[in-house]
């Protein structure tokens, strides 16, 4: 038996020798020295363009915030025009000049805010900012690697971003004001620069900046999978990843494979608006022009090509924070998380839906009534994953030793908002139902909880629960715990009367309800949202004055492991440097949930399987 | 020591690659899903609209010309056929550097890499002379004087798609010649001897078969169908 035993290990020495093709393939060995002298950065290098993973989260996250600022304060602006149609706020004139004379946000602004809000939400605050943020964070921490794959691209997806965020930036500036067509940006809003100031210049710079936000998608996404699947540390196999790593997977999966589709679809747009083409443009008559030359084309073809990426973006935003959500649920009862490969399971199951599911966002378009029940069956089948990771969450709380902490708070938010937001999803799913819901307010409060709401509450979570990882302090609980019930109470009161709104037919992305007799009951109603919206947006700069306090005098970490966690990111230093580890690599010898396991709290990932332990979950 | 010698090893373990790949190789492969999806959906784009639209322009008709050729030629896709004949054997001599970078034969590297840039430049000023041409009789984006296959006027999308999507493509194979120039600089810097082995060569190489093989679905749909 010992002779045998000693056989085998040779054996795993020997093949282990064989993978070692270069050195790039063994990473874990090749980088540990150059990790052994501690290189000295200048402020350039370790702050600006930076190649460690942990500051390109940061530089993310940071952007992201500036950008949730930015496309909030737009909401709060769009929604003083919806409570207060007939008011007229002087200050608006002092800020926005031309966009609200006399006081009163003008069509064309307020379009321009509703626009620049979506599309600034979505891309740039939930998407870069969310996964950019963790999958940059926490790939390399929790799956036991130096760095990224390639550092040097993932310094470069985040200047791309930077650059994009910039172009966006400055089409707020342009004279003719910035895109105003939507944030799904049909045609022919978006493809005939007449069609009204906002499809003007500010229309270009969108689309530059949309474009210059896939490369930066693209070259994150390639990262996050290349890192994952090759630079797992020693006995981290797949099955062994916490479930933050494979959201994070599936979610850098998606983005690699629906990205590219929006950009054909807008490189066909850009031709459109600049080149005299009709790919999307036919039998268009315009009152005092007459009609277009433009032949042949479809606009419901754009919408195909958009929602091919726009239904997966979804996921791309609401998969990293299920698995941060998963995660923080388990550290924080105390429990090994439920049904790890199920919740595996579905994540590969919504993973393979969301691209199969793009139309039931045109069931309105005159899409064939048969294809559409396609549609609504596929739809309706993404409810059954959505439903085990429920019932995972619920049950892994269930009689846990549950701790409050701040992030658990944002974690069981999401829960709920999820649960909300996506029974509202079966409802919309439905091609009947949905023929009288589409584009109404039943729509704005479902993907607003669903995805938007329950997506920033796993960003929160997040924040909280891996700032003490992030800055090496903790943030203010008791700030924490006011921003989280303001949000929460917040977000339900500002969507769920939303609902009503819907049912009775109130259609989105109307300048003034007022002037609608069927609408007028709803005039309190829209004050009332609109008041509750400030107050949740200010709490929000509660959220910011406690970030950033606690960066430079939060209290601080005094316990590399503070929440006695399993996953590897608390086995690194407090301060981790570039490099996270400064010695070896730890080995991974069980999975990430073993808490309350054989009557030990929690047993982290690199202690190795006792003698007599049965290994396993 | 004698629990962890027990376990079977696998190859997902982690601590190494699972595909016993560097990093940068299946990089390189996901990015050519990614490239794929975008080339899809343009072709898929190309085939919605051709489809939904009452006529087409016949290929046999349109591209019946080549170089010095005699006024009123009939040679239907003949210069087509070379441009692709170009591009594939430069796939050819591609497998070839591949192959040498293997050998670590330095020489042969420089000489395919060589082969192959001139077959990308030779199929690039092919390109350069069909959309000239084309252009001069009055074929360009917005604009299509040619007629559906049965006689009637035709829309534009016949030349909206073939510029962009045979352009894109073109965009396409420059890169890889800019790409196969680097490597080749590389090459002679003795850089891969450096290093020991040449994959560079090879992700350099998946690129260019990719580009190639994304132009037989190009090609299949703007010339043959």
């Amino acid at each position: 038996m010992e002779n045998n035993n000693k056989h085998n290990h040779c054996n795993e020495a020997h093949t282990h020798e064989k993978h070692c093709i270069t050195t790039e393939t063994c990473n874990n060995h090749g980088h540990d020295s150059h990790e052994s002298h501690e290189h000295h950065d200048n402020f350039i290098t370790k702050y600006i363009f930076s190649q460690d993973h942990k500051m390109i989260a940061k530089q993310f996250l940071i952007t992201g915030m500036f950008w949730a600022v930015l496309g909030g304060l737009m909401s709060v602006l769009f929604r003083f025009q919806l409570g207060n149609p007939d008011d007229t706020y002087p200050f608006l004139e002092a800020i926005l000049g031309k966009w609200a004379k006399g006081g009163r946000i003008s069509p064309d602004a307020y379009y321009a805010l509703v626009t620049t809000h979506g599309t600034v939400l979505v891309f740039f605050v939930l998407t870069a900012g969310l996964s950019g943020t963790f999958a940059n964070f926490l790939i390399p921490l929790q799956i036991g690697a130096r760095d990224m794959a390639s550092p040097f691209l993932n310094m470069l997806s985040y200047w791309f971003f930077f650059i994009a965020s910039c172009v966006m930036l400055s089409s707020l500036f342009v004279e003719t004001g910035p895109f105003s067509g939507g944030w799904t940006a049909y045609p022919p809003l978006s493809a005939l620069g007449d069609a009204m100031p906002g499809s003007k210049s500010g229309m270009d710079l969108w689309i530059i900046a949309m474009a210059l936000f896939v490369v930066s998608s693209l070259l994150g996404g390639l990262n996050y999978i290349v890192t994952i699947l090759n630079m797992r540390t020693k006995g981290m196999s797949m099955t062994k990843l916490p479930l933050t790593i494979w959201a994070l997977f599936f979610t850098a999966v998606l983005g690699v494979l629906s990205f590219p589709v929006l950009l054909s679809g807008f490189i066909l747009l850009i031709f459109d608006r600049n080149f005299g083409t009709s790919f999307y443009l036919s039998d268009i008559f315009i009152n005092g022009v007459g009609a277009l030359s433009n032949e042949g084309g479809n606009a419901i073809l754009y919408q195909h090509l958009f929602w091919f990426l726009g239904h997966p973006e979804v996921y791309i935003i609401l998969l990293p924070a299920m698995g941060m959500v998963s995660e923080i649920l388990a550290v924080n009862s105390r429990k090994p998380i439920f049904g790890y490969m199920a919740m595996v399971g579905s994540l590969f199951a919504i993973a393979i839906l969301a691209f199969l599911v793009w139309a039931h966002h045109m069931f309105v378009t005159g899409l064939n009534p048969f294809l559409g029940s396609i549609f609504v069956f596929i739809t309706l089948l993404i409810a059954i994953p959505s439903a085990v990771k429920v019932f995972n969450w619920l049950t892994t709380i269930w009689r846990g030793n549950v701790r409050f902490t701040t992030g658990m708070l944002f974690a069981i938010g999401f829960v709920s908002l999820f649960i909300s937001g996506g029974l509202t999803g079966i409802w919309l799913g439905n091609s009947s139902l949905d023929i009288h819901l589409h584009d109404t307010y039943f729509v704005i409060a479902h993907f607003h909880i669903v995805m938007g709401v329950a997506s920033m509450f796993g960003m929160f979570a997040g924040v909280y629960h891996w700032f003490p990882k992030m800055f090496g302090r903790y943030m203010n609980n008791s700030l924490g715990y006011i921003h989280f019930w303001v949000t929460l109470v917040g977000a339900y009161l500002i969507f769920w009367p939303m609902h009503y709104q819907g049912l009775s037919g109130m259609p989105r992305r109307y300048y003034d309800y007022s002037i609608w007799e069927s609408f007028k009951m709803y005039t309190e109603l829209n004050k009332f949202i609109s008041i509750v919206a400030i107050i949740v947006y200010a709490t929000q700069i509660l959220f910011l004055c406690n970030f950033f306090y606690s960066i430079f005098k939060g209290r601080k970490v005094q316990d590399s492991n503070p929440y006695q966690a399993n996953t590897l990111e608390w086995t690194t230093p407090i301060n981790p440097g570039h490099g996270n580890w400064p010695g070896e690599i730890p080995e991974v010898h069980r999975w990430a949930y073993d808490y309350g396991k054989d009557g030990k709290e929690y047993i982290p990932q690199n202690v190795p399987i006792a003698a007599d332990e049965k290994e396993g979950h | 020591m004698s629990a962890i010698s027990i376990k079977k090893t696998n190859k997902w373990d982690g601590g190494h690659s699972p595909f016993n790949l560097e990093y940068g190789k299946v990089m390189m492969w996901y990015f050519l899903m990614s490239d794929a999806f975008t080339f899809g959906a343009f072709l898929i784009s190309y085939g919605t609209i051709r489809f939904s639209s009452v006529g087409w322009p016949d290929p046999n008709h349109v591209f019946k010309t080549y170089p010095f050729a005699p006024e009123n030629v009939n040679a239907p896709l003949v210069f087509v056929s070379i441009m692709t004949f170009i591009l594939i054997i430069s796939s050819v001599t591609m497998v070839l550097a591949v192959q040498a970078g293997h050998n670590n034969d330095k020489k042969g590297v420089i000489k395919n890499l060589i082969l192959t840039i001139i077959g990308g430049l030779a199929f690039l000023s092919c390109q350069a002379w069909e959309w000239t041409h084309l252009h001069h009789e009055g074929a360009w984006w917005g604009s299509n004087p040619f007629l559906n296959a049965d006689g009637t006027a035709s829309t534009t999308n016949f030349t909206n798609y073939f510029f962009t999507i045979t352009g894109f493509h073109g965009f396409h194979v420059f890169s890889g010649v800019i790409i196969n120039i680097v490597m080749l600089i590389m090459t002679c810097k003795d850089v891969f001897v450096r290093r020991g082995h040449y994959l560079m060569i090879e992700k350099a190489g998946l690129y260019w078969h990719f580009v190639d093989l994304v132009w037989v679905f190009v090609f299949t749909c703007f010339y043959l169908i």
